[in-house]
């Protein structure tokens, strides 16, 4: 294994439990005291640390080994967690992120992240307390928690050995280390009474690696030695492997305990008791003999003879139950790299114009039994094509969550009281699309904290609650995705907006706007109307950028705003940047394809209307007004009109167009292609596929054309014959 | 192998002796030239999808293999007449430095002819006029056989920048109506 390779599994992995860690941080603070969480985060602390020692990245195990004991604290309900230590462990988990990525530019933290983190363990071990806790702590294994027992069952076992449990780190042996060599040390401190080899992480000999490591062994050990120097033993190895060591008459909840923190392998019940030396195995014999008998559960079996006490069988069933909840789990994920993803999207469209070009010459040939057969591998390749898209689709609720942290910083900051509130988190899109998206996002939710929502006072005042909203909502909407960004906040102060406008020279002061024309200013490059600029927003830098960024992804953005109640700006982006269902329509000798999802109908442009169409530019269509536009005259394409005109009714967001063209030529699956920088300003023109014919074809680009009609009407007006 | 050694040092040795060879095309009456190492490949006319709203030097695009290529009018980009299509039309493939990428840009001339060497010292610097073309779009004038070859300035003539700042232009234009 590559150790470069091994490293970046590991900055990736921490960085997703950072995440982890920060999610149910945010969420502790809801559901008070909820263990899972607490066991959530600690957890994740604890495997950063234990990788990092992997590594011998000692700068991320001292700092995260504080944290942890913090944690380790609040599990054992010996610290209550409270709005102060989340904040800390909050920053904590900002500091090991830091950390993290040093480790992954393969430097050491600078002098300011130093400080920063000596800072932190300074207020961090004000919770610790103890002196002596730090220091019994530092083995960096969970050893005795002197509150837990207190809590849980006093009972001691019978035993009066030492038990030690060992899982040796699949690296052991690379690292020049004999785990046969700990073991006989062991025997120069005391007597190794019984030793059971656990070989359950042994893979399949197909699968075996002979350079890893992946034994473990039990042993019930009889020594004078205290409890340091048998630790002594595993200095090497302790941080790659897992070491437990139970004094004699050790108490029934450290058992419990153990059992709890072995490595999830599944085992049988009773020799998983027999390796903790909780039974011996004539105790387990006698036990499983009866369970033949009786076909019963063996833990029942041994709780009936009273031969274990009973929390120690409910820990190792729980065990059991967790091992297979978390398998379940993880059989159903695979961590796929993007690109080999990519890959087969390339690929899949590169098949779908080859299934399109089979389908084209099938009926040119009028083979009955070969166009069957084609229609059948359009109608796979289709399947197909619409199965690996799903792959690359990913919910928004990842992204959405992001913001928690964001909304929880941003109002402390600004001294604001403010609420986020998620909706329609199960939403998916494509994941280049969510990629690009964060960065707008967070602009307009910053923007919104900032000059949306107003201070408590004004609120107040204003009869609205002390505590303000923000919205993150999605949903899906023909073919494309809507990500909504609401306050409750003030709204936007047209005059203000206008004023500001015509001071910054933006509209001439004499200009008739409407509402949406107004709003839309302050998407205008060097547009802020705070009074102040403050920390977050108002240099007017940002709402330009977040337009632009949009417009990029062939998306729109738009803002409804009531004066007093708030203000919901509204991204309309597409799901998907790779292959999209088509609808192909002719002009003249070319071909151009319209996204099949903006159709809404088409209609042939009868005489009475073509005739009507000359002096005005409207049709109507059952009685309702549909401004149009005819491709062959805004494309300028050549050649006689056709006598049968049709008309293509599109719509994107809540307006309507009508597009002239010559002929209809039907569904077809349009891979896009991009079209190169040359065309990145052509308006009208949205990037360009391959016919089965291997002809380029243009994909107009109809959210562009929809406005240009309708802003078309809204400036001349219209001319009602 | 020892064939291949061998070319390889020729080429090492033209090159050190400023020997370059040029893919020489007509267009019109006049014989120009590019340097092969920006040529990617040459194949015949057709199926060409017009882009509407673009400035006439832009032919439309291609579908090469795959990827779809914007074709050039060479001699509509000069302020000549465009090209009219004929038997012997062909599309010549060039790479061009766009930013930090290669952009492929197809470019439209009456006739390929041959591939020839012109040491350096045979190629002159572009008169400052005479030549009815920009001269920033000519890297030199190569002397073959006593005629002159126009040797292109490809970043300069296929200028991905400028090229898409006149389809910009064009495209608002169009529109404006």
């Amino acid at each position: 294994m590559d150790l470069d390779d091994a490293l970046k599994t590991y900055i990736i992995e921490s960085r997703e439990l950072l995440e982890q860690m920060e999610d149910a941080l945010l969420r502790i603070e809801q559901a008070q005291d909820d263990p899972e969480i607490i066991n959530a985060i600690f957890r994740a602390a604890h495997t950063i640390k234990g990788s990092a020692g992997l590594f011998g990245l000692e700068y991320i195990v001292a700092f995260t080994h504080v944290a942890e004991s913090v944690l380790d604290k609040v599990r054992g309900n010996a610290l209550h967690i409270d709005p102060e230590l989340v904040a800390l462990l909050l920053e904590s988990g900002d500091h090991i992120g830091t950390l993290v990525e040093h480790a992954a530019q393969g430097d050491e933290p600078d002098a300011d992240s130093e400080r920063h983190g000596a800072e932190l363990i300074a207020r961090l071990n004000t919770y610790l307390g103890h002196r002596d806790e730090q220091t019994a702590a530092k083995g960096g294994m969970p050893v005795e928690h002197a509150p837990q027992i207190e809590r849980e069952g006093g009972h001691s076992v019978a035993t009066d050995n030492w038990h030690i449990s060992l899982r040796f780190g699949k690296d052991v042996l690379r690292n020049g280390m004999d785990p046969l060599s700990f073991v006989r040390y062991l025997g120069t401190l005391g007597r190794i009474i019984r030793i059971v080899t656990v070989v359950e992480a042994v893979p399949p000999i197909s699968q075996l690696d002979a350079e890893s490591c992946h034994l473990g062994f039990e042993i019930s050990f009889q020594s004078d030695a205290d409890k340091a120097t048998i630790e002594g033993a595993f200095e090497f190895v302790r941080d790659d492997c897992l070491v437990h060591i139970m004094p004699p008459h050790s108490k029934v909840a450290e058992y419990l305990d153990l059992i709890r923190d072995l490595p999830e392998e599944e085992m049988k019940l009773g020799e998983m008791l027999v390796k903790c030396g909780t039974l011996t195995l004539d105790e387990l014999k006698k036990a499983l003999q009866k369970q033949a008998d009786w076909q019963r559960p063996i833990g029942e079996v041994l709780l009936e003879n009273n031969i274990v006490r009973p929390e120690v069988v409910a820990a190792a069933l729980d065990k059991q139950k967790q091992v297979k909840d978390s398998k379940t789990v993880e059989n159903n994920l695979i961590r796929v790299d993007a690109e080999k993803l990519d890959q087969l999207i390339n690929l899949i469209g590169e098949l779908t114009i080859a299934s399109a070009g089979t389908a084209l010459v099938a009926q040119r040939a009028g083979i009955s039994e070969l166009q069957e057969a084609a229609s059948t591998l359009s109608r796979l390749v289709e399947e197909v094509r619409d199965t690996a898209l799903t792959l690359r689709m990913v919910q928004i609720g990842g992204t959405f969550n992001r913001f928690q942290r964001v909304v929880r910083d941003v109002s402390k900051e600004l001294g604001k009281d403010i609420e986020l509130v998620i909706s329609g988190a199960e939403t998916e899109l494509d994941k280049t699309v969510v990629e690009k998206i964060g960065d707008p996002l967070t602009h307009l939710v910053r923007n919104s904290m900032d000059h949306g929502i107003e201070s408590a006072e004004v609120r107040l005042a204003g009869g609205k609650p002390a505590k303000g909203t923000l919205r993150l909502n999605a949903y899906h909407d023909s073919g494309s995705i809507v990500i909504e960004v609401g306050d409750d906040g003030g709204g936007l102060k047209k005059e203000k907006i206008l004023q500001k406008a015509i001071e910054k020279g933006l509209v001439a002061p004499d200009a008739n706007l409407s509402d949406k024309e107004i709003f839309n200013l302050i998407f205008e490059a060097g547009f802020s109307t705070a009074d102040t600029v403050s920390n977050l927003s108002g240099r007017g830098v940002g709402m330009d950028v977040v337009r632009r960024n949009i417009n990029a992804l062939r998306g729109s953005i738009d803002i409804e705003s009531e004066p007093g109640a708030g203000t919901t700006i509204r991204i309309r982006l597409p799901l998907t940047l790779a292959i999209i269902d088509g609808f192909l329509v002719g002009v003249g000798s070319s071909s151009f394809v319209i996204p099949l999802d903006l159709v809404v109908e088409c209609i042939e442009l009868s005489e009475e209307d073509k005739y009507a169409a000359e002096a005005r530019n409207y049709l109507s269509l059952r009685g309702q007004v549909l401004p149009y536009m005819r491709l062959r005259d805004l494309f300028d394409v050549k050649g006689e009109r056709v006598r049968r005109e049709n008309v293509v009714v599109v719509q994107y967001g809540n307006a309507r167009a009508g597009l002239v063209v010559d002929t209809l030529q039907g569904e077809f699956q349009t891979v896009i292609k991009p079209m190169g920088r040359i065309f990145s300003h052509v308006n009208g023109i949205g990037g360009s596929t391959i016919l089965g014919s291997g002809e380029v074809a243009l994909i107009l680009d109809v959210p562009r054309l929809v406005q240009r009609v309708t802003t078309q009407v809204e400036k001349n007006g219209l001319e009602l014959a | 192998m020892g064939a291949l050694v061998k070319s390889e040092t020729q080429a090492a040795l033209t090159q050190a002796a400023g020997i370059r060879q040029y893919l020489t095309f007509a267009l019109g009456s006049e014989m120009f030239a590019v340097g092969t190492l920006s040529v990617k490949e040459i194949i015949e006319y057709g199926q060409l999808t017009e882009v509407p709203m673009m400035p006439d030097f832009i032919r439309g695009v291609i579908n090469l293999r795959g990827a779809v290529v914007p074709v050039i009018d060479l001699s509509a980009r000069f302020g000549r007449r465009a090209t009219e299509i004929t038997r012997r039309t062909c599309i010549v493939i060039i790479e061009v430095p766009s930013g930090d990428e290669q952009q492929d840009i197809g470019v439209l001339v009456d006739a390929v002819s041959e591939v020839l060497e012109i040491p350096a010292g045979e190629i002159e610097p572009p008169p400052a006029f005479g030549t009815k073309i920009r001269t920033d779009f000519i890297h030199g004038m190569g002397k073959v056989d006593g005629k002159f070859v126009i040797l292109l300035d490809v970043g300069k003539v296929l200028s991905v920048e400028e090229i898409s700042t006149l389809a910009s232009v064009a495209s608002q234009g169009a529109s404006g109506q």
